[in-house]
């Protein structure tokens, strides 16, 4: 099944994170990562759930969506329309030996090492997917002790803001 | 210089079409002038509990009967209640008999239903009542106690998570745990229940708001930024399903409850002679066009009528209008009216395209798109003559006559409960309300009562909630006093909610409930009958002809203070149902005794194509005539 990127606007209250969660759970979807927070509007946060599903289901599951209260806006954005970022943290084995590796390799990857213990490093990393795959496959190797990943952050390219055509909604 | 790409205005555009602001055939998106029901008061700042505040919300929202049983967590709103005199609170012996209630007083009236009950357990029990309204599309607000704030999540006295536990039933919950929210919280769930698709709304209230000051004014501020209501077709939908109409050979209109929770079965009954399509009425919208028009040609489903199932599977054209494609009417999907194009009107955008994929969606509420319809067709069929439906008519018309729906007489001495429940629909007529329970009896009541007029057959037909009958019967009983009420209920439905009756004699609420005693659970033997060997396991129920007779009814009946009758001859029927007529100082309570072995027929039995309809087992209709 193909993963699409849903960005869900919903009011701020009690019980939201719930309400979407549980309603992708009772329509049998994969959520493939959520994530959650405030935006630049009091009161509203933005979600941006990936997803596994197939056209006619997608449309199903944002119309359902859609009838919860609390859900302001959904838009799907679309890869070739917005940008897309991973969030990683790995902690790898790295002693006096393997360390200059580690760190090298980090570098390659534009991330940076934030904790650095006796045996082990903790590098942090941003980017595609795709990246962070490639970053995981290279430390693999020296041997990754724990791995903390944030949800897929996600946003339409230009000047447009999701929230300006929400809000202009609300008062209309 | 990835972020250089400039945005494509129009890939910004398709990426936005799921927003909800331009869902499918979204035309105009129209608010509600005042989102705030009631008579319009306006009251100035006023000091008051929270208990206070809930109680004058319900006045200024003008409500007048409301149904629940205090417990612990609700006790503080049950005192200025009892000063209230715009409210008539009715006392129930069961949670679950309000939540029924509250659903039939809605149907009938078309006004919210509301209902009371504490935290927990009393809270629990509404459950059942509020899946069967979510189902069915009932407008209704249930208001329950809640703990302390100070102890939610501690396993407190009584505690439930109600909010969480009816989030996938209702149209919304709220969790209040301010005082000073109850006016706008309970305007806002009076407007969720009633506007848009209908459906019921939970308000869980802490003990210590209900105890805690605050101000009150009215009208509060309802302000529900991610719900819009649409209810104006788009135009050029409408174009489009104005051209299908006018090349359609078979075209049928598809009624669900939708028409009548819209009240436009006028506008429908306009529009259908108009167009002069036959028309069909699902197990919800039964009486949103008169049985008695000569273009109805019947209920479809699982046990509809011949002319009705097959117009559907025939039909080129399947004109929707607030129906949702449910399984006991498609059958096996696939095989459902495969020839035919869609249009699909409804007011709920995720019900288009969700079972069946709609050529033509048109969102909107149907008094609005009903009347857009035939303007639309007006305008086209000008310059492009609609087909002669002459062929079409010749068919179901063939149909209708060879295949009625009827029975056969039993062979054990027992009446036939088609008979009776026929009887009572005749004797009774068409002014009269009915209302089923779950299972044979309720479709013998879908099939063989005539119903001329809308608001006046309820039943539990999404959820398929036995007990429904009698609680609800009470709540259409109170919502509109003047109207015979007849619960047509089973044996076994009966046995699930009876304690209601102790509520209707006390309250002086005079329904007329027809048992129709098969001493089992009929449905489910039917299945048995057909499809388990007639291995008849669990359902045997011993209330009937020579059984124990546990419980005897007419004791039962006699218990509570009503009028308890049995009948157990054909030669009795009429009289009873007579006599059953002219009791209107308490409810009346009949054990019609009837034949275990009935079995509602049409059927198209689970998991086959509603092409092997079967009209007695093992029978199948002749389609086509040879000539």
């Amino acid at each position: 099944m193909a993963k699409h990127t849903l960005s869900v606007l919903v009011e701020d209250v009690p019980g939201v994170l719930t309400r979407v969660a549980s309603l992708f759970a009772r329509r049998a979807f994969n959520i493939h990562s959520l994530a959650v927070g405030p935006t630049e509007i009091e009161g509203i946060s933005r979600m941006t759930v990936v997803v596994d599903a197939e056209g006619d289901s997608l449309e199903q599951v944002t119309k359902q969506l859609n009838k919860l209260i609390n859900v302001i806006k959904i838009v799907e954005l679309l890869p070739e329309t917005s940008v897309q970022r991973d969030h990683i943290m790995v902690k790898v084995r790295a002693d006096a030996a393997t360390r200059l590796q580690v760190t090298q390799a980090a570098e390659l990857f534009r991330a940076s090492v934030i904790d650095v213990a006796q045996d082990s490093l903790v590098i942090e990393a941003t980017g595609n997917a795709g990246k962070i795959d490639a970053l995981l496959a290279v430390l693999e190797p020296f041997g990754i002790r724990e791995i903390v990943q944030a949800g897929t952050l996600a946003v339409g390219r230009g000047s447009k803001s999701m929230s300006d055509r929400a809000l202009k909604t609300l008062s209309a | 210089m990835s972020n250089s790409t400039p945005a494509n205005p129009a890939s910004v555009a398709k990426s936005i079409n799921r927003s909800k602001d331009a869902a499918t055939a979204v035309s105009s998106v129209v608010e509600a002038s005042n989102p705030v029901q009631g008579p319009n008061n306006i009251v100035a700042p006023t000091k008051m509990t929270g208990s206070q505040a809930i109680v004058r919300s319900l006045e200024e929202l003008g409500v007048k009967d409301v149904f629940g049983l205090p417990g612990g967590a609700i006790l503080p709103t049950y005192d200025p209640l009892m000063d209230s005199t715009k409210i008539n609170h009715i006392l129930v012996r069961h949670e679950q008999g309000a939540g029924h209630a509250a659903q039939g007083y809605a149907m009938v009236s078309g006004e919210v239903g509301v209902c009371i009950a504490t935290s927990g357990p009393g809270a629990t029990n509404l459950v059942t009542a509020l899946a069967d309204a979510n189902m069915d599309s009932v407008p209704m607000v249930a208001i329950t106690g809640q703990v302390h704030s100070a102890f939610i999540g501690s396993d407190a006295f009584q505690e439930a998570d109600i909010v969480g536990i009816t989030m996938p039933i209702t149209k919304h919950a709220f969790l209040v745990t301010n005082p000073e929210e109850i006016p706008r919280v309970m305007a806002s769930a009076f407007y969720l229940a009633q506007t848009g698709r209908p459906g019921p709304v939970l308000v869980d209230i802490t003990k210590d708001a209900q105890q805690g000051d605050m101000t009150f004014s009215w009208p509060p501020k309802v302000d529900i930024p991610g719900y819009r209501v649409v209810t104006k077709g788009h135009n050029k939908q409408l174009r489009e399903a104005a051209k299908l109409i006018a090349s359609a050979n078979r075209p049928v209109l598809y009624v669900g409850g939708g028409v009548i929770k819209a009240n436009a079965h006028q506008e429908l009954k306009a529009f259908a002679e108009f167009i002069n399509a036959p028309v069909v009425t699902t197990l919800t919208a039964r009486g949103a066009f008169p049985d008695s028009h000569e273009q109805h040609v019947g209920m479809p489903g699982m046990h509809g009528a011949v002319s009705a199932v097959t117009a559907l599977q025939q039909s080129d054209l399947l004109i929707t209008l607030g129906a949702r494609f449910d399984d006991r009417v498609t059958g096996v999907l696939p095989s459902f009216a495969p020839n035919a194009k869609v249009i699909h009107a409804d007011i709920d955008p995720a019900e288009i395209s969700k079972n069946r994929t709609a050529d033509v969606p048109i969102v909107g509420s149907l008094d609005e798109i009903i009347p857009q319809l035939q303007e639309a067709c007006a305008t086209r069929f000008e310059t492009d003559k609609p087909q002669d439906l002459t062929g079409w008519w010749a068919l179901l018309n063939r149909l209708r006559e060879t295949y009625p729906i009827g029975y056969t007489e039993t062979h054990d001495g027992l009446s036939a409960p088609q008979n009776v429940i026929e009887r009572i629909g005749a004797l009774t007529g068409p002014e009269a309300v009915y209302v089923a329970g779950v299972g044979q009896h309720q479709m013998w009541a879908a099939q063989f009562v005539k119903y001329e007029r809308p608001r006046s057959w309820l039943n539990s037909a999404g959820l398929g909630t036995m007990g429904y009958s009698v609680p609800a019967a009470m709540g259409a009983k109170v919502a509109q006093p003047d109207r015979v009420v007849w619960a047509i209920d089973g044996d076994g439905c009966f046995q699930m909610t009876n304690q209601e009756l102790a509520t209707c004699v006390i309250n002086q609420i005079p329904i007329k409930v027809a048992i129709i005693n098969n001493s089992s659970l009929g449905m489910v033997r039917q299945w048995q009958t057909l499809f388990y060997n007639s291995r008849y396991s669990n359902t045997d129920l011993n209330t009937g002809h020579g059984t124990a007779r546990v419980p005897d009814f007419v004791k039962l009946a006699d218990a509570y203070g009503c009028v308890g009758l049995r009948c157990e001859r054909d030669e009795d029927i009429d009289a009873t149902i007579q006599k059953a007529l002219e009791i209107n100082d308490r409810p009346v309570v009949i054990d019609f005794v009837v034949s275990a072995d009935s079995m509602v027929w049409p059927m198209v039995p689970s998991g086959v194509s509603n092409d092997q309809i079967q009209i007695a087992k093992g029978m199948t209709p002749v389609w086509e005539e040879e000539d």
